[in-house]
């Protein structure tokens, strides 16, 4: 036990050595850790509750206050701290995309393995059942789907409903690319190998399928949860997210509704257009720098420690 | 580990009549492997020769039966240890894969998982087969690498990391981490440079003797043959051209494939020569001649040889001196006993049955 402890503890150490040297990952690390920090600590970070109307002296509710008047970001049309939305909207954009993301990437990488590594019947099942998922146009049937279950008046949190169709409907891509990297590893001597020592399918799949398809999986994770968190977006700024519990979508939705834009009130949209714009590309460099670093192979030993060996061009020419 | 008692007399592994077909996604049937036949004894080696696209490969997938999905065995019975491998079941079967006969694969960078450390690679069969637990599976992976040369303390490295005699020695110590009693070794050289090759081989032929393994040796190579194989099966066309121990069909060939085969290869002791070819190419498995499958390409064939398919008879008496063509012959349809048949020179050719082996 304690010896798979110290490999372990070496195996993160050289991750971490390795993830240290690239700046891509450094930034989009960054980024994704302020944005869980704000979500994280959401309550210390402001006096207010997202609903609270900051009033002046006359009692007067202080609406549109631009960050000159009012704490860091101003106040919206209602007189809400858009710092206070701001912090607490990253708990709800981060949750839905962090959720939805994971449910996504579970079923597609089922289905991408499952259909890959069995072939026949049962690829031809899944990738039809997939065919039909990617030929639908995505928006309309995300909208459609959220307005049927919320006339069903089944009593399902809205924000389960929008991360169950979210989740359900964007793992194709992923499942496509798994199953296509799949076909090309078990073709590969060292799946023969396994064959051949007398291992099974579910051996297989575990042991030499899925370790290779992982840095696959990490990475279009993390892009998926980028996705996700886009479409909620989306989905809000056209009023489909819970009023009761406002992302950054639902904030643009309330910008855009009761006209930020027209009234110059930039401090009230901008903040969580670029919050969106923050945490998006955390996620796509970060997903990026992972994929290189799970893939052993990606890596280069040989020129470990003396990054001068790299040949590069001199500035003379 | 219990001793295994070695009683040489049986043959460990008796393949019979084997026959494996592809059949193509349009339907065309390929006869990759057509009545083949052979014995393996504990502690020896037998060399499996021939061509590119003879059946050499097909041959030993079929034995392990881990043939793509397009191959089908028709025919045939392999007798491992008395059992049939190819009545068993699937899961029957997977016992039988590395704990009995484990394998060397032709390309060791393509067989290693590159995602996984070499120490985790040896010790899967060892784990899968619940021989150990990982303690001393971890122990048994020191010992096999020490049994092929390798520092331990780079048995936690990639196989990225290792080169390329390494990663065959690493294959090596795979093969035998379930301690098999037969092993495939399927051009375990080729991708090898010839320095690297001869100690490969040299180790080979140590674990063999050390730990009396039978060899099963697929090769193009007939030097790497003559160093290390007792008998020797030559392949053509799917079938079994000349089968004898590696004196015999080196010193006095039978098959005119064989004696070409052996042409086309150096000599030491002539030096200079001009190297004899083949011309010609071995036929499509699909479209294969109705008489021997060599008659196109022989430079002795008769009239028989394309219309009659020769059957494999013994050729023993020949070895004294060697076959005078005689073309009034009537071509033998003389069968072999497949009980008798170690040690015996055999070959499947018109040319061979002097009229002593017609009428015994």
């Amino acid at each position: 036990m304690s010896e798979r402890w110290i490999l372990f503890k070496r195996n993160l150490g050289g991750f971490w050595k390795a993830f240290r040297r690239s700046r891509m990952g450094k930034i989009g690390a960054f980024l994704l850790i302020t944005a869980l920090f704000l979500a994280v600590f959401a309550p210390l970070l402001t006096p207010y509750q997202p609903t609270d109307t900051i009033r002046d002296a006359n009692g007067r509710g202080l609406t549109f206050a631009p960050p000159s008047v009012h704490g860091p970001l101003g106040t919206d049309d209602a007189g809400r701290d858009v710092w206070t939305q701001l912090v607490y909207g990253a708990r709800i954009s981060l949750m839905i995309g962090f959720v939805a993301g994971s449910l996504a990437m579970f079923i597609g990488s089922a289905f991408g393995i499952f259909a890959g590594y069995y072939g026949g019947k049962l690829d031809t099942l899944l990738m039809r059942i997939t065919d039909i998922f990617l030929v639908i146009p995505d928006l309309p049937l995300t909208l459609i789907l959220i307005a049927v279950v919320r006339q069903m008046n089944l009593g399902i949190p809205p924000l389960v409903v929008l991360i169950a169709v979210i989740g359900l409907l964007y793992w194709t891509s992923t499942a496509r690319l798994i199953r296509s990297q799949v076909l090309s590893i078990k073709e590969r001597q060292f799946v023969a190998r396994a064959r051949a020592i007398g291992a099974s399918n579910s051996h297989i799949i575990r042991k030499h399928i899925f370790p290779q398809v992982l840095p696959l999986i990490v990475a279009s994770t993390v892009l998926i949860i980028s996705t996700a968190i886009l479409v909620e977006s989306g989905l809000a700024f056209l009023g489909l997210g819970d009023p009761t519990q406002p992302s950054w979508g639902t904030m643009l939705n309330f910008a855009f509704d009761r006209s930020a834009i027209s009234n110059g009130a930039w401090w009230f949209y901008l903040p969580p257009g670029l919050a969106i714009v923050w945490v998006t590309l955390g996620c796509v460099l970060l997903g990026n720098v992972l994929e290189e670093m799970f893939n052993p192979r990606l890596t280069a030993h040989h020129l470990e420690g003396d990054e001068k060996m790299i040949a590069r061009p001199t500035p003379e020419g | 580990m219990i001793d295994r008692l070695t009683n040489s007399t049986e043959p460990l592994l008796r393949v019979r009549h084997l026959s494996t077909n592809f059949v193509g996604a349009d339907g065309t049937v390929a006869h990759a492997v057509e009545d083949v036949s052979f014995d393996v004894y504990p502690g020896q080696t037998l060399g499996l020769v021939g061509e590119s696209g003879c059946g050499k490969t097909t041959t030993m997938m079929s034995l392990m039966r881990l043939l793509p999905a397009a191959g089908r065995i028709t025919s045939g019975q392999v007798i491992f240890d008395g059992i049939d491998l190819l009545s068993i079941t699937d899961r029957q079967m997977r016992h039988y894969r590395w704990r009995e006969m484990a394998m060397i694969f032709q390309s060791a960078m393509n067989a290693l998982n590159p995602v996984r450390k070499i120490s985790d690679q040896i010790a899967e069969a060892i784990l899968l087969h619940g021989l150990m637990d990982h303690e001393r599976a971890d122990r048994r992976v020191e010992e096999l690498l020490d049994l092929v040369g390798i520092a331990k303390a780079r048995k936690d490295q990639y196989p990225h990391q290792y080169s390329g005699g390494m990663r065959q020695r690493a294959m090596i110590a795979m093969a035998l981490a379930c301690k098999p009693r037969l092993l495939f070794a399927d051009e375990p050289t080729t991708a090898l440079d010839v320095m690297i090759q001869a100690q490969i081989l040299e180790l080979l032929k140590t674990i063999q003797h050390e730990l009396d393994l039978a060899v099963i040796l697929v090769t193009h190579d007939l030097g790497v043959v003559a160093e290390i194989c007792d008998t020797v099966v030559v392949m053509y066309g799917g079938k079994v051209a000349e089968y004898g121990t590696i004196d015999v069909v080196y010193n006095s060939p039978q098959h005119p494939y064989t004696q070409r085969l052996l042409e086309a290869f150096p000599d030491l002791n002539h030096p200079g020569d001009q190297l004899a070819s083949i011309p010609g190419y071995p036929p499509r498995l699909s479209e294969l001649p109705p008489g021997c499958r060599f008659e196109p390409r022989c430079h002795a064939k008769i009239e028989a040889c394309a219309t009659i398919v020769p059957k494999l008879i013994d050729v023993s008496a020949k070895d004294e001196s060697r076959a005078v063509r005689r073309t009034d012959e009537t071509p033998s349809l003389l069968s072999f006993q497949p009980s008798s048949f170690n040690m015996r020179h055999i070959a499947a050719c018109h040319l061979g049955c002097g009229p002593e082996l017609i009428h015994p």
